[in-house]
């Protein structure tokens, strides 16, 4: 019994022996993974909720409806295919944002204003 | 690189256990041990197999619904589970596992989902007794996942629980609507809590100390919970439930301990558990069967689509090029 845990959320799974994959090319091609953004109500930005494949833009719009959106949860959808985005890289994350990072005038609570200056 | 710098694996390492000490998320493009990635790809991979499977047992009685607001409930139910498995898939692709393989590791039996589905529904109670005990078990072990340390599957988990709130609550009201008709309707409610108690125990795995790796994906933060932390909590939660709803829980061992603030309750049959997970549960070859059948007789639409959009594709090309 000692390769089993609740791991996999709805019932106990097997650990040891189970393959993870090996990232070999499908079988068959498979269709294009794309990213999908939800404008949750109006007045609201569209937020990244998840992906899914499809065999064109049209598809995948109608079954990021069906996926994501089953409880009004949205108003508004994107979908973009995975490979359009351009995403910066974790490994240059401290030179890539270091600009911003020391420059600390940007932000309000640099400066020193009295207490009795009244709406500021 | 001088002498006292650290190697840059080792540099990696340091930064990712760091993350993970700071109770922060770990992302798909991080960096990570290659243990924990398979760990996460077996774990949110099977989940959502057991989602996809997880379909089937009450997909049976769709088209037998009692009544039309069952049905459209039943329906509801079914589709969300299917939404769940591709929130999952979707989580797990992120670790860099194709779809397609996937779902040939599904069909070909090489990865497993929860023996839960394997037990058949002989009865309408059965949709009622799987949302209260299997979607509340299921609920136990799903909200401390929302905290689990690899942001995507935390993300999905969050998704997941929203829903499966709505899976018990229409399964307990479906089983009080039966316990306020016949005596048979009652009948039929006790012997399905009485065949879906055990399984719905069984789901949390193992007793702790039967359950090894569970240590590691703890300290990896993917596991928030043990296996018997996880269950107490699930049998403390079901007893005043059972109480309301008029039912007997089939458990002569299960008795309020005040000493230790929780339920004591006896052991569920851990070999006609392990049968299920080795694949000889009941439903077992028709659940693969099934979900075979779907895959292949599916692949004809997929091949239109596909054809559909290529010609689609060349089209507006020669409409840009003209
Ligand atoms: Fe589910
Ligand atoms: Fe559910």
């Amino acid at each position: 019994m000692s390769n089993l845990s609740a791991e996999g959320g709805h019932g106990a799974v097997p650990l040891e022996g189970v393959p993870t994959g090996q990232g070999v090319p499908a079988p068959e091609p498979e269709w294009p993974l794309y990213e999908v953004f939800v404008r949750g109500k109006r007045g609201l930005n569209h937020v990244h909720v998840g992906s899914l494949h499809a065999a064109d833009d049209r598809m995948a719009l109608l079954h990021a409806r069906d996926v994501y959106t089953r409880r009004n949860e949205g108003v508004s959808i994107w979908v973009v295919r995975a490979d359009a985005i351009t995403a910066s890289s974790p490994d240059e994350k401290d030179p890539m944002f270091a600009p911003s990072g020391d420059k600390v005038y940007r932000h309000p609570t640099f400066y020193d204003i009295p207490d009795n200056v009244p709406h500021m | 690189m001088t002498l006292t710098e650290a190697a840059p694996d080792e540099a990696l390492e340091a930064h990712f256990e760091a993350t993970i000490a700071r109770n922060d998320r770990i992302e798909p493009r991080d960096w990570m041990p290659e243990g924990y990635r398979k760990t996460l790809v077996r774990q949110i991979a099977q989940h959502a197999h057991s989602e996809i499977i997880g379909m089937q047992p009450e997909g049976n009685w769709i088209t037998r619904a009692p009544s039309l607001r069952r049905k459209a409930i039943l329906l509801a139910k079914v589709q969300d589970e299917a939404g769940h498995g591709l929130y999952l898939y979707s989580a797990a692709e992120t670790l860099g596992v194709s779809r397609l393989e996937l779902t040939e590791m599904l069909i070909s039996g090489r990865q497993k989902y929860s023996s839960i589905f394997n037990y058949p529904t002989l009865s309408y109670a059965d949709v009622g007794a799987i949302g209260w005990l299997v979607d509340g078990a299921a609920i136990c072990n799903q909200v401390p996942l929302c905290r689990t340390s690899y942001g995507p599957y935390g993300r999905a988990m969050i998704r997941v629980c929203k829903e499966e709130s709505f899976h018990q609550r229409q399964g307990y009201e479906l089983l009080t609507t039966m316990m306020r008709g016949t005596d048979e309707q009652r009948a039929m409610v006790q012997e399905s809590i009485d065949r879906f108690w055990w399984p719905a125990l069984m789901m949390f795995g193992p007793p702790d100390a039967d359950s090894p790796n569970t240590a590691q994906s703890m300290a990896w933060g993917i596991k928030r919970n043990t296996n018997d932390e996880l269950r107490q909590k699930f049998v403390d939660m079901s007893v005043p439930q059972a109480e309301a709803l008029g039912v007997t829980l089939p458990d002569p061992e299960l008795v309020w301990n005040e000493e230790r603030g929780h339920h004591d309750f006896g052991q569920p049959d851990w070999e006609e558990f392990m049968q299920g997970v080795k694949g000889n549960g009941p439903c077992n070859a028709q659940r693969m069967a099934h979900r075979r059948r779907a895959h292949e007789d599916g692949a004809w639409v997929r091949e239109a689509a596909t054809a559909y959009a290529a010609k689609q594709r060349a089209a507006k090309q020669g409409e840009t090029s003209a």
